[in-house]
């Protein structure tokens, strides 16, 4: 059975407005199942819309001068001695310096646990017939090529609107998210970093709805009138 | 280090004769941190281990760091000597260091955040680097945390260089990693054993302490495997200072994971996985 997953437009999407107002820096919508990238200079408010719901941003963040300086999930959690992000959490690099901290955010809790999909890990979870389903590690690569990075350069991710509780006796996994559309999580840079997003095409769990959907980028410059 | 034992001026060393003989004199000195040449000799050789396999003896000063390249087969053991070691280790292959330790799915294909006997460390790419066979530290591991920082470090202990007796994780790290010819690119988050972490219902990040003088853990190398150690303080630690001890390494030839081990079938995952790293293996002419 051939299934057509991309959405790219329904009743009820909701593209939203930036969190932060200020003067529009960029403004780019996701398509479904797509990798992305840009430099975000320091100040400046990344708002990341969840458009259709449910659809999780796997994202990746560099200094944007050195690349070898990138977030750590494990010194961004340590250091604020929780597993989950939310509004006010600083996102850290390996050093435990901030590149970004989470100043606006509409859902119960973002993930930074679950990490990536891709294909190989695809085969484990689901079974070898899911070998050739485009992943998150894909987009990562590609979007990463774009900017000298490969493999070496691939870490713990954040999973903007994913879910991944972890129980009592270390359980964990990916359940159906808590966010819905038009949902917001606003990012500001503390320095001049590079963002790097997955729209993740995952169809095998929920952390898309089983339906991929398009996520907007608004990048807004704070200290400028919008 | 700090305490350099054993180190210091002895006798005259004002001619080369001298000198070379005050150099000489030193080797016999035994401490507490070194490693045991041929590893055979190990004086801790473990009861169940015929020395005659072993490939690996050390002691590892706590702050300090090891490193070693093995082949598949290869059985591992970490000892916290005191109870108050922590052990950060990095696994990659040493076929393509692009393939490491990829935490995030070491949590997630098991459906299990907390790593135990059974538990395998997997890459990136969907394979088995390592898994960990034994564990009689009673769970006291963690996966959440990574190392400390030099900058944090700085901060609570007042110093975090690689030479302080305070020294980060991560700067330890780096220098095992750099003399197995890697960078800091090839430095993902680390696991940490020995010392233990929970997820509270709310997220929140509990100490839950450590296993004990004694406490052991058992990797097997399911790949020819590059292991990085880091021997440092936890980073959620509650001790008053910094706290560390030796962590003794024995590592000797035994076998890679069959599909007669419990962990091979304990959940359908673990068999893809260990199908994925035997048909890599296959491949490569690697049994
Ligand atoms: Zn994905």
């Amino acid at each position: 059975m051939t299934v057509t997953w991309a959405t790219y437009e329904a009743e009820y999407f909701d593209r939203s407005e930036p969190y932060v107002q200020g003067a529009i820096v960029l403004d780019q919508e996701i398509a479904p199942r797509a990798g992305w990238s840009a430099p975000i200079r320091a100040g400046h408010v990344l708002t990341l819309v969840d458009v259709g719901g449910n659809q999780s941003g796997d994202c990746l963040i560099y200094d944007a001068s050195d690349h070898d300086v990138r977030y750590s999930a494990q010194a961004t959690l340590a250091a604020q001695r929780n597993a989950y992000l939310v509004d006010g959490s600083v996102l850290r690099d390996q050093e435990g310096a901030a590149l970004m901290t989470v100043v606006g955010n509409e859902v119960e809790r973002q993930d930074t646990i679950g990490g990536a999909c891709s294909k190989e890990s695809n085969t484990l979870r689901y079974g070898h017939h899911t070998l050739f389903h485009h992943a998150c590690r894909e987009n990562f690569l590609l979007e990463g090529a774009k900017h000298g990075l490969g493999p070496r350069d691939l870490v713990s991710n954040i999973n903007w609107f994913m879910n991944v509780p972890v129980e009592a006796d270390g359980t964990l996994g990916i359940v159906d998210g808590m966010s819905a559309p038009g949902k917001r999580v606003a990012l500001r840079a503390e320095r001049d970093v590079l963002v790097v997003i997955s729209n993740c095409p995952q169809v095998n769990n929920p952390c898309n709805d089983f339906n991929p959907t398009p996520l907007r980028v608004i990048v807004t410059d704070p200290a400028v009138a919008a | 280090m700090t305490d350099d034992r054993g180190a210091g001026r002895r006798s005259s060393t004002a001619t080369l004769t001298q000198a070379r003989d005050d150099a000489r004199s030193r080797a016999d000195t035994a401490v507490e941190a070194m490693p045991y040449l041929p590893p055979a000799s190990s004086p801790y050789t473990p009861a169940d281990v015929d020395p005659s396999t072993l490939v690996w003896a050390e002691t590892v000063a706590g702050p300090g760091y090891t490193h070693m390249t093995v082949a598949r087969g290869t059985r591992i053991r970490l000892e916290d000597v005191t109870g108050d070691a922590c052990a950060h280790v990095v696994v990659l292959s040493a076929l393509n260091p692009g393939e490491r330790l990829n935490v995030a799915d070491t949590q997630k294909i098991p459906w299990q955040a907390y790593l135990g006997a059974g538990h395998p460390l997997l890459s990136g790419d969907g394979r088995v680097l390592a898994t960990v066979v034994a564990d009689a530290a009673g769970g006291h591991h963690d996966a959440f945390c990574g190392v400390t920082t030099i900058a944090g470090n700085i901060e609570r202990y007042g110093a975090g260089a690689a030479h302080t007796a305070t020294a980060a994780g991560r700067e330890l790290l780096l220098l095992a990693a750099a003399k197995e010819g890697l960078t800091p690119r090839d430095v993902p988050p680390s696991v940490s054993f020995f010392k233990g972490v929970r997820v509270a219902p709310d997220g929140a990040l509990e100490w839950t302490g450590d296993g004990g003088a004694g406490a052991t853990v058992d990797l097997v190398a399911e790949m020819p495997l590059t292991v990085l150690v880091a021997n440092a303080a936890h980073p959620l630690d509650p001790a008053e200072g910094y706290r560390t001890g030796p962590v003794r390494v024995h590592a000797w030839a035994a076998a890679a994971s069959s599909a007669s081990d419990p962990w091979w079938t304990a959940t359908p995952e673990r068999t893809r996985a260990y199908l994925n790293t035997q048909q890599h293996l296959l491949a490569r002419g690697i049994r």
